[in-house]
């Protein structure tokens, strides 16, 4: 027999571990990153001040934490397009409790229960009623803005005195370290390991891979589908009071379009829309990258115009490129 | 021979990365021939085929077709040429009527623009009409596997082909659909077409084949005329050795317990199957018969909780169980193997590692939920090597391995949990001889240190050489009982097909 066929006896072989390391989606991601960071350090000396890093860095961070909610929803092939306005809600029942003289950490607390609860009905209407995530999602992306519109008249809601304790976790920082950055990455890094090695998780690939299959083997997959659906939400809801945090004000409008950008982070960093396969740390990658070109284009003095079609252009690219090598590989 | 081949090939080869599929084959197809391909499971017959009807390109090597080298570069291509495939795994749209179904590739040459559904459904009923009877205005999606199977077969004879390959398509029949089957091939190569038959069955070959290719690991081995050979002769061509006995001793009938282990009393679910009550005795393989359609798989997976509302009485050793899904049927030690491997039997994109635990992950994880990779390769590996599992790499995802391989896989899945009592659902489909023989023999093990072990198989030989009792379901309803010298296919067949059991009223 040959050495690449085993037989089971050989043991598996780890002779490909590098070229396995170079064909990993997230490696190529990092190099694009660092390409666009050289080429862009050359074109603006102002590009890898510690100021502008920080601002890329505090512009994706919190979105971040919505797209670990995206990925591992679009894991357990469902995909939520409320984000955005949920978010929105967040910041929206936060600010409008707190004017009312709720404790600011309580009524945050309320505003992510109230996101986590629009998640649970989400989940009841795609599992219990079986109706399809896009649809649901999409009606509840009208129905929450409609909410933030009716609860503010429409106009932003200024907390000017929102305790500094609060404002800490959206404009505080330890050390040189922004508190919302420390937040993101401990989200990402708990969220990360999760996924790799948690059986929970596990239990959502196998979801999402094939849902008949993974019913045949005694997973409850109603369950899981609903509870990635609950997550996604309650994510947003965090993302939500950061935000609310970190501009001091709570913005009805926050958020349009927002799906779309996390989405597309999601599926760069090799999310499928056909569920069951997706990392959390390409996921970031692919956040990162939007972030950087966004910012590299911004400081090219780009129309903003034509940032959107590079944006859409680049999500085609990766793609395509992804679905190329997925049929080389023999898997398409 | 003399005679021009319409199709012949001539030392392809194919690479999937590091994986040499075939390297080097040759193969001629004569006009009128039904030509079997044999060989173990990854030998590399479906990537041939494959690249015969353009699905994949070949690395080196030609195909010639009359005589004239050809590049088929798609699915469409072979088409215009005269090649129709039925493959090996089924691919209905699901939510398509069966007629619909039966003529896309039709459709997507004819020239019309329209649809004539009416001119459709007659035309999709009078195709049927020679193999079974299934209405055309179903949802393919809403049929038993083997009617989908059906389906497939029906929509290559829509295409006006020269040559007709027919992927292991008797995997899911039972042996009268099969007989059907057979009979169209011989009625389309006597009109000239020739046929590629594909089988891990050599009764089948035997019966119906005029000449014989074996592969093995991707080389080409011979090609024999079939009056002059043996079964032995292929075997021993595709393994490299001689297999002695194709199944394992039957369980002495000392050895044979008083115990019961399962123990399942009025069984119903009102719809499928009624009063359904067995006993399986402690070292006992028992194996269930029966039609398809007739409701074997639909009990076992009521036993299992796997769907239906279901009344009834389950013992295990003696203790009645309380079932409310899937999930506390595997914690009790009862699990399935479903028929339908791709559909819900493995993650095609997961690793085969992941496959394997996939039934009871907390095995491979620690009391916080954190899974160990090398716990989980271990098991993938240790079982890999008690079911001669071929792959290049535990991480590689199933749909990498072939056919048979897969059901390896799934049948790994199972035994990573240690269970009491193991239903299987056509546990051999589509596995090769000595794969087979191997199954066999690891079912027959685990029945003789106590595991309860039930078979569904719609193969009369497998029935008859595995098991030690059989019990025949007609129509939803136990029909009978055979054991020991009773276990004959004639025997077997009767009570398939008996309306109802003698000396009972419904
Ligand atoms: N897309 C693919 N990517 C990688 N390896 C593949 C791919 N398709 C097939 N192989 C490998 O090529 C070999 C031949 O597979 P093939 O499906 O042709 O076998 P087969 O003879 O049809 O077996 P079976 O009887 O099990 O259907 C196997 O080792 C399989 O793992
Ligand atoms: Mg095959």
């Amino acid at each position: 027999m040959e050495s690449s066929m085993n037989v089971a006896a050989t043991g598996s072989p780890r002779s490909g571990g590098l070229g396995r390391l170079l064909r990993m989606r997230e490696t190529g991601l990092i190099a694009i990153i660092l390409v666009l960071i050289i080429a862009m350090s050359f074109a603006s000396p102002y590009f890898l001040t510690w100021v502008n890093i920080r601002a890329m860095v505090m512009a994706f961070a919190v979105e971040g934490i919505v797209v670990v909610g995206m990925t591992i929803l679009l894991i357990s092939g469902g995909i939520d397009l409320s984000v955005g306005s949920v978010t929105a809600l967040a910041m929206v029942i936060a600010g409008l409790l707190f004017l009312a003289g709720v404790n600011p950490w309580l009524a945050s607390g309320i505003a992510i229960a109230a996101c986590t609860g629009i998640g649970a009905i989400m989940g009841v209407f795609v599992t219990k009623v079986g109706l399809h995530h896009f649809i649901v999602s999409l009606a509840v992306m009208v129905i929450a803005r409609g909410l933030c519109l009716l609860g503010t008249g429409g106009r932003p809601i200024g907390l000017y005195t929102l305790p500094d304790s609060f404002k800490f976790i959206g404009q505080g920082s330890i050390g040189p370290i922004p508190v919302v950055i420390l937040i993101f990455v401990v989200v990402v890094v708990i969220f990360d390991f999760l996924l790799r090695r948690s059986t929970a998780f596990r239990r959502v690939f196998y979801t999402g891979s094939n849902e008949k299959a993974a019913a045949y083997s005694g997973i409850r997959t109603k369950k899981v589908i609903f509870l990635t659906t609950t997550l996604c939400a309650t994510l947003s809801g965090v993302a939500g009071v950061i935000y609310m945090a970190r501009f001091g004000s709570a913005q009805p409008t926050f958020g349009m379009g927002m799906e779309l950008n996390v989405i597309a982070a999601a599926v760069i960093g090799g999310a499928s829309l056909k569920g069951g396969s997706g990392t959390i740390l390409g996921a970031i990658l692919g956040t990162i990258l939007l972030s950087v070109v966004s910012s590299s284009l911004a400081l090219l003095d780009v129309s903003v115009y034509w940032q959107d079609i590079i944006r859409g252009s680049i999500l085609l690219t990766a793609v395509t490129v992804d679905h190329y090598l997925n049929k080389k590989r023999g898997r398409g | 021979m003399t005679q021009q081949p319409i199709l012949e090939v001539r030392g392809v080869t194919k690479s999937f990365g590091s994986i040499h599929a075939l390297r080097g084959v040759d193969f001629r197809l004569l006009p009128g021939e039904i030509h079997a391909l044999a060989g173990e499971n990854g030998a590399g017959k479906s990537t041939l085929m494959n690249i015969i009807d353009g699905i994949l390109q070949p690395t080196g090597g030609e195909i010639l077709w009359q005589g004239r080298p050809v590049r088929i570069a798609s699915p469409t291509a072979a088409q215009a040429l005269g090649i129709g495939f039925v493959h090996q795994e089924i691919a209905l749209c699901p939510d398509v009527s069966v007629a619909e179904n039966i003529f896309m590739a039709a459709t997507n040459i004819s020239r019309s623009p329209l649809m004539d559904y009416r001119a459709l459904e007659r035309r999709a009923a009078e195709i049927l009409s020679q193999i079974c009877a299934i209405d055309p205005r179903r949802l393919a999606g809403d049929l038993p596997i083997a009617e989908q199977q059906l389906v497939e077969i029906a929509k290559a004879l829509t295409l006006d082909c020269k040559v007709l390959i027919l992927d292991e398509p008797t995997a899911a029949l039972s042996q009268r659909e099969a007989e059907a089957l057979f009979r169209i091939m011989r009625r389309l190569a006597d009109r000239g077409i020739a046929i590629i038959y594909i089988s891990h069955r050599m009764a089948e070959i035997f019966d119906n084949c005029d000449r014989v290719t074996v592969f093995r690991d991707g080389q080409y081995i011979t090609t024999m005329n079939i009056p002059e050979i043996t079964p032995d002769d292929v075997v021993k061509a595709m393994v490299g050795r001689v297999i002695d006995d194709l199944y394992p001793p039957k369980a002495s009938p000392g050895s044979i317990g008083r115990d019961t282990v399962l123990e399942v009393r009025n069984l119903t679910d009102r719809r499928r199957f009624h009063d359904v009550s067995f006993r399986l005795r402690k070292g006992e393989i028992l194996g269930i018969g029966g039609l398809i359609g007739a409701g074997r798989s639909e009990i076992v997976r009521g036993i299992c909780r796997l769907e239906g509302a279901v009344e009834g009485e389950v013992s295990l050793n003696g203790h009645p169980l309380a079932l409310r899904d899937y999930s506390d049927s595997i914690r009790a030690g009862l699990v399935y193997l479903s028929e339908d491997r791709k559909g819900d039997g493995v993650f095609l994109d997961m690793a085969i590692a992941a496959n394997v635990s996939a039934l009871d992950i907390d095995r491979v994880a620690n009391a916080a939920g954190i899974i160990s990779d090398a716990d989980e390769r271990a098991q993938a590996e240790a079982l890999g090597r008690k079911l001669n599992l071929k792959y290049g790499c535990l991480s590689d995802p199933v749909a990498s391995l072939s056919g048979g391989n897969q059901q390896k896989v799934a049948i790994a899945k199972m035994l990573a949990v240690g269970p009491k009592v193991i239903f299987l659902d056509e546990p051999t489909r589509g596995v090769d001889v000595g794969a087979k023989a191997e199954i066999h023999r690891i079912l027959r093990d685990l029945a003789g240190k106590g595991t309860g072990i039930v078979v569904i198989s719609s193969e009369m030989p497998e029935l008859i050489g595995l098991c030690d009792r059989v019990i025949v379901v007609c129509e939803g309803r136990i029909s009978g009982e055979v054991e020991g010298p009773e276990m004959t296919e004639e025997n077997i067949m009767q009570l398939a097909s008996a309306a109802l059991p003698r000396g009972q009223v419904a």
